[in-house]
Order: C-alpha cells, then sequence, then structure tokens
C-alpha cells in the first residue's frame, strides 16, 4: 500500500495544532505539572500508525499525545484528561503521562523503558490471541541504556514475538546528550539481538511509512521482532519550560535560577582545579548552544513535506489546514467551557 | 547563621563533604545540570551524568563504596527506584550480615519524593516506608533545610547505605523543574519553613535516629515527617484555637526510628495520631502502632496517610495526601 502524503500530513498537522493548543493551556496554568510534547516527532508515529489494524497495541512512554491522537483518541477527551477532569480519557486520574486507551490496546507509561516489556507482553498476546496482530513500542534515545528495554529485545528475538521496536532518537534525554550516554551504535545494537533493524529520518513521514511497512510485514508474517531508529527533534526540547532552551528564551529568569548557582560553584574557595571547572563550564555553554539545533525548521517534519503538497494543491492544503484548525479550535471551546460547567 | 532553601542546603552540605572527603562523588541522571553548582565547582570526575541505567549505577555505587569510594547515587525520583531497586534490598543492604560484619557499604542514595504539584501517581509517591521495610537500610526524611544538610552530612559519615529523601515540595529546584516548569500561572501549598529557613555556618552532623519535638501539645501527640511536619503543624495552630493542645514530632528518619522520643510523647498525652503521605498499609503508621503497643503504653490511635494510587487531577490529589483539613478532623475526633 503506497502511503497518502496528504492523510500523513493531516495527522501531523492535527498532532501539532493540538499541540500547540495544549501548550497554551499549560502555560496558563490549567494543566498541572510536567507537559512532554511529541513536537518535533510526529512523522514517526504519522509514517506507522495508520498501518495498524484492530487488534495491534501500542506501548507508549512519557510522550504518547501524537501516538494517542493518530490512534484515533478523541482529542477533547485528551484534553480533559490533561486537565485532569472526570471526563478525560482516564477520569483525570492519569494525566498526560499515563494515557491508556483499552479499546485500542494503547497504554503509556511514564517509566522509562517501560514501553519495551509492554511491547513483548502485547506481541505475546497477540502471538497466541490474535493472528497477524503486532505491538509497537515507541521510546526515545534515552530508554536504550535502560535494562528492560535491552532485555525485552533479547525476549522478543527468541520468542519470535510480533513487536516492532521504535526509537524516537532526538539525540537528548532531558540535559543529556546521546553522544555521552549510549554506547555504540544503535542499529549494530540490536542487530546483535539477532533482530532485524533499519535506520530512517524521522522528519520524512513517507520514508518512515516505507520502513514500517516493511517492518510490519515481518513481524506480521511470524519472522519476530523489528527495530526501527528513526531520527527527530523536539522542538520545545524535553518538556514546556526547558531549562536548556529557556537560556536563550527567558536569559534573565535563566540566569537568577540557574547561571546564578553555577557561578556560586564555579568560584567555591574549595573545590577542584581552575582546568576541571572550565571544562565544567565549557561543558554547559556546549550544551547550551548546541540544543538550539532541537528548534531548527530543518528538522521540522510538517515542514518537510508541506512544500510538495503545497506545489501539487495549495487551495486544497490551505483547506486542510483550516479544517483542522477549525476541529481543535472546536475542541478547545469545548474543553474550556465544559471546565467553566464544573466550577 | 545563613539562611538558605531546602534544596540549596542539600547541595551547600554535600559541597562540603565532597571538599573535606576525596572519595565523595555524586552521580545520577542530569545531575551535572540540575546540581549545577556542585558540577562547575567539583568538575566531571566527581559530578557525573549517567544514562538511563539505574539498575548499572546504583548497583555499580554499591560495589564502589565497597571499593573505597563514597558515592552519592541520585535516583531523579524515588518511583524510578523500582527499576533498580535489587541494589539495596539484596545487595547494599545485606552485606555487612552476609560479610559476617566484615564489610559495608558507605553510600547514599539520594532521591526525591512526595506529591503535591500534580505530576500524577507515578512521579509523586513517597516509599520510605516500603524502603525503611529493609532491614540494614537507614532511610532520611528532612523537613527544613537545617535538617536537611546536617542530616546530609551525616549520612555521608554514617559508613552504610541510606536514602536520603527530599521531598519535591520544599525543593524548589525540583518544584521548578516539575511543577511550574517557570510557568507563573499555578502555585502550589508550599510550607515556607520548609521551602526556606536559616541553617549554620558550617554544617555539622545531625545523627540519624534522633526526632525532634516540634511543638509541645498535652492533649494529642501527631509523629510525621517530611510535609507532613508542616501541615501538622497548621493544623495544630487552628486546633489551639479550638482549645486542643496537639503536639508535633517530627521523626526526620524513617529508620533508624526514634522509638524513645515516640514513647515518651505518646504516654505523656495517651493519644497518637499518625500523618505520613507514604502509603497507609503495611507501612510507618502501622509500625508506629506496634511500637507503643510493645512498650506497654495504652494510648487512643489514628492516622492520616495516602491510601490510594495518587491522582493526577489537582483537587484529588489534595484530597489524597493527608492535608490540614484532615489532620485537624483526626485529631478532634481523637480528643473528642
Ligand atoms: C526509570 C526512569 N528513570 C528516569 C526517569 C526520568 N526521565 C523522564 S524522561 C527522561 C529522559 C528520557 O529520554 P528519552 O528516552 O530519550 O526520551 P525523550 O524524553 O527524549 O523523548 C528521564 C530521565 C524516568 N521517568 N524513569
Amino acid at each position: 500500500m503506497a502511503p497518502d502524503a496528504w492523510m500523513l500530513y493531516g495527522l501531523m498537522y492535527k498532532s501539532r495544532v493540538f499541540e500547540e493548543a495544549v501548550r497554551q493551556i499549560w502555560q496558563a496554568g490549567r494543566i498541572s505539572g510536567e507537559m512532554h510534547l511529541g513536537l518535533g516527532e510526529e512523522a514517526i508515529a504519522a509514517g506507522i500508525i495508520p498501518q495498524l489494524v484492530e487488534g495491534d497495541a501500542l506501548a507508549l512512554d512519557h510522550r504518547g499525545t501524537p501516538a494517542m491522537l493518530m490512534r484515533g483518541v478523541a482529542p477533547l477527551a485528551l484534553l480533559r484528561e490533561f486537565m485532569g477532569s472526570p471526563d478525560g480519557l482516564c477520569a483525570g486520574m492519569g494525566g498526560h503521562m499515563h494515557l491508556f486507551a483499552p479499546e485500542k490496546l494503547a497504554a503509556s507509561s511514564g517509566i522509562v523503558g517501560a514501553a519495551g516489556p509492554a511491547a513483548a507482553g502485547f506481541g505475546l498476546a497477540a502471538q497466541m490471541l490474535r493472528p497477524n496482530c503486532v505491538s509497537v513500542a515507541f521510546f526515545g534515545d534515552g530508554a536504550t541504556s535502560a535494562g528492560m528495554l535491552l532485555e525485552s529485545f533479547n525476549l522478543a528475538v527468541v520468542w519470535k514475538l510480533p513487536v516492532l521496536f521504535v526509537c524516537k532518537d532526538n539525540d537528548w534525554a532531558i540535559t543529556t546528550p546521546a553522544e555521552t550516554a549510549v554506547g555504540g551504535n544503535l542499529l549494530a545494537r540490536a542487530r546483535a539481538f539477532g533482530m532485524r533493524a533499519e535506520e530512517v529520518d524521522g522528519r520524512d513521514a513517507l520514508a518512515v511509512w516505507q520502513a514500517a511497512s516493511e517492518a510490519l510485514r515481518h513481524a506480521r508474517a511470524g519472522n519476530g521482532p523489528v527495530f526501527l531508529w528513526a531520527h527527530c527533534i523536539h522542538l520545545e526540547g524535553h518538556f514546556l519550560g526547558d531549562g536548556l532552551l529557556d537560556m536563550f528564551r527567558r536569559p534573565v529568569y535563566s540566569l537568577r535560577k540557574r547561571v546564578w548557582p553555577m557561578v556560586k560553584g564555579f568560584f567555591h574557595p574549595q573545590g577542584a582545579a581552575w582546568g576541571e571547572r572550565l571544562a565544567a563550564a565549557r561543558q554547559i555553554v556546549g550544551q547550551v548552544l548546541s540544543i538550539q539545533n532541537q528548534t531548527s525548521p530543518q528538522g521540522d517534519p510538517l515542514l518537510c513535506l508541506r512544500p510538495a503538497l503545497e506545489r501539487e494543491n495549495a487551495r486544497r492544503l490551505a483547506d486542510l489546514e483550516a479544517s483542522i484548525r477549525d476541529e481543535i479550535q472546536k475542541v478547545v471551546s469545548q474543553a474550556v467551557a465544559l471546565e467553566g460547567n464544573m466550577a | 547563621m545563613r539562611k538558605m532553601s531546602f534544596s540549596e542546603a542539600i547541595d551547600d552540605a554535600l559541597g562540603q563533604g565532597m571538599a573535606a572527603d576525596p572519595r565523595v562523588l555524586l552521580l545520577g541522571e542530569d545531575v551535572q545540570g540540575l546540581h549545577g553548582g556542585l558540577f562547575l565547582r567539583f568538575g566531571r570526575q566527581r559530578v557525573r551524568n549517567t544514562p538511563i541505567s539505574e539498575a548499572a549505577f546504583l548497583g555499580a555505587a554499591v560495589a564502589a563504596s565497597m571499593a573505597g569510594l563514597r558515592p552519592v547515587a541520585e535516583i531523579m525520583l524515588v518511583d524510578f527506584l523500582a527499576v533498580a531497586v535489587d541494589a539495596l534490598l539484596n545487595h547494599a543492604s545485606k552485606l555487612e550480615t552476609f560479610s559476617g560484619g566484615r564489610w559495608q557499604a558507605p553510600l547514599v542514595v539520594r532521591t526525591a519524593c512526595g506529591g503535591g504539584y500534580g505530576d500524577g501517581g507515578q512521579h509523586e509517591q513517597s516509599l520510605w516506608g516500603w524502603l525503611a521495610h529493609i532491614p540494614g537500610l537507614s532511610v532520611v526524611v528532612p523537613s527544613t533545610p537545617a535538617d536537611a544538610g546536617g542530616l546530609m552530612l551525616a549520612a555521608l559519615e554514617l559508613g552504610s547505605p541510606v536514602v536520603f529523601m527530599e521531598h519535591k515540595l520544599i525543593s524548589s529546584i525540583w518544584l521548578d523543574f516539575l511543577g511550574s516548569g517557570g510557568r507563573d500561572t499555578v502555585t502550589f501549598d508550599v510550607p515556607p519553613d520548609g521551602e526556606h529557613g536559616r541553617v549554620p555556618d558550617r554544617w555539622q552532623p545531625i545523627p540519624l535516629g534522633q526526632a525532634l519535638l516540634r511543638k509541645k501539645g498535652s492533649d494529642v501527640t501527631i509523629v510525621t515527617l517530611g510535609v507532613g511536619v508542616h501541615r501538622a503543624l497548621q493544623a495544630s495552630a487552628e486546633l489551639e484555637k479550638q482549645g486542643l493542645s496537639a503536639g508535633v514530632l517530627d521523626l526526620r528518619s524513617v529508620s533508624p526510628l526514634d522509638k524513645a522520643a515516640v514513647c515518651q510523647e505518646v504516654s505523656r498525652t495517651g493519644r497518637l495520631l499518625v500523618v505520613d503521605e507514604d502509603y497507609e498499609g503495611f507501612g510507618l503508621s502501622g509500625e508506629l502502632a506496634a511500637i507503643v503497643l510493645e512498650a506497654g503504653i495504652s494510648c487512643k490511635y489514628a492516622r492520616v496517610c495516602t491510601q490510594t494510587t495518587i491522582p493526577f487531577a489537582r483537587r484529588l490529589e489534595d484530597e489524597t495526601l493527608p492535608n490540614v483539613a484532615r489532620i485537624g478532623a483526626a485529631c478532634r475526633k481523637l480528643a473528642g
């Protein structure tokens, strides 16, 4: 089946507009706690999820909103969940890191690495109860350091489980660059487990679709798990209010909150030799500078697909975008009105 | 006397300990950013970022401590300790016994705990009772900056494994990181005396296992720890206006547990109320009842604890965690 670029773009655009609305509502203080958005990784979910069928399962991490949305969970139910209301997807009990949709066999966890065992278990249930069905795990580069994920790779291989392990690699885990935390090469690592493994440009929804299509065929045919290594960025960094991105976005606040304690530490009379301190300072500066690439338009999966669609039919694109914006705007108004009714 | 925040106090005391003893090092996820002051002061050898591999780095910290280092391993949130609990349950805590007293693991596990800021039930647990259940582990839960620093220094010097727990609601670093995310559109019920306060110019260790009577009372003894101390003090102030005198005993550590102080206070008032943010069943609150019973003290008993998985919804969360209203009602019922 060839991918429909319009459909993929529509999914990504809807996720983008929805999460941008979530950002505003969070910023206004109507959503509590942390907020990890999938802004920047939409193409990975869009390239895979439309290829799932009934009976397929999803094991998500703390960044599950785009996947839930694309699997068909109502945006209103998600938004009300984030707002902690009884009419939310999980009655306001879980929040954005703990989204569950039993009818779609979609479960999330805020524990890094937990998507691995969950996908293996969903895969086992598929193998025994639902022939030809698969499970898909989504996780970040940081999770590839979690023992339980690697144990799941092995379990899935030795049991030939129908699992697609998808690493959404944005090169960072909070403030830790992957190059300082992830040893070796992830493709080689997955292959060493005896697993089929592919690398793909996670900005390119069509490329993800192609790679996933083959991987899913492999898994559905009973040939065992596949590892998909998809590269992406996170436009908002790790979460809303990301400290490293804030250094440029809100310099005054950052100077007071984050830089000042470092300056005091740097000049403390008792500590390491100056060379050591300077190396530490250089490292922080380097990280602040290099994390800025997370926000680069070149990495934005929507901008990657949009120009081709615009060339093909600018009018259709404008209509598509307008109708999605309308839909989400309605969802937001409804969510806010419902909150008013409850207060 | 200096004044500083709870989170500054912990890093400050840890810094004093690191300056005094080159074997002390801090390792954990993102510690170079989260504890940037220590990173820029002590550099990359002694403040080490780890991969998200708790089972590996906590287990490694145990062995490193057996081989001469004094690691402080940070498990970001105590909830995440679950993936690495083997290192504590089966190794650090058992070493001294297994080796016939010939080997110790002088390790500090530093971890943030507690709720009240809307992150949900997988990020806001307390779990100190669960950890203190294991023989061979000390579990420290400070409630003020002065205690936090002094207890950290004692933990560094103890010579056996200590879990040092910092409640996120009074730890401005964590609350800013996870709760507000830099927003000024959200507010939290932060106890000011927990978040900020006077600390000594130079830290002295506060021995583990010494409870502190925060307030004298003649009708009821509230035994508590962490943020519970501040909730109890507030409830006690309100009860006082109604003519009820409730004392507040701050345990400061769950293990070792200051049984003598608990028994002394409870035998005076004849009424024990435990305020414990950890889960109600099979934990600290039941343990305290057992202790007074074993001591032959006859008293009335009640507890205000967390009974269920902590809901994400803020309002439900506030009802689930011990709050001033529930503490006040429980005291009145005990005294009535
Ligand atoms: C077991 C565990 N350890 C630590 C954390 C804290 N934590 C939450 S997200 C995160 C980084 C995850 O990085 P990655 O897997 O690359 O995903 P990303 O956030 O970049 O999408 C960390 C350390 C956690 N939730 N669970």
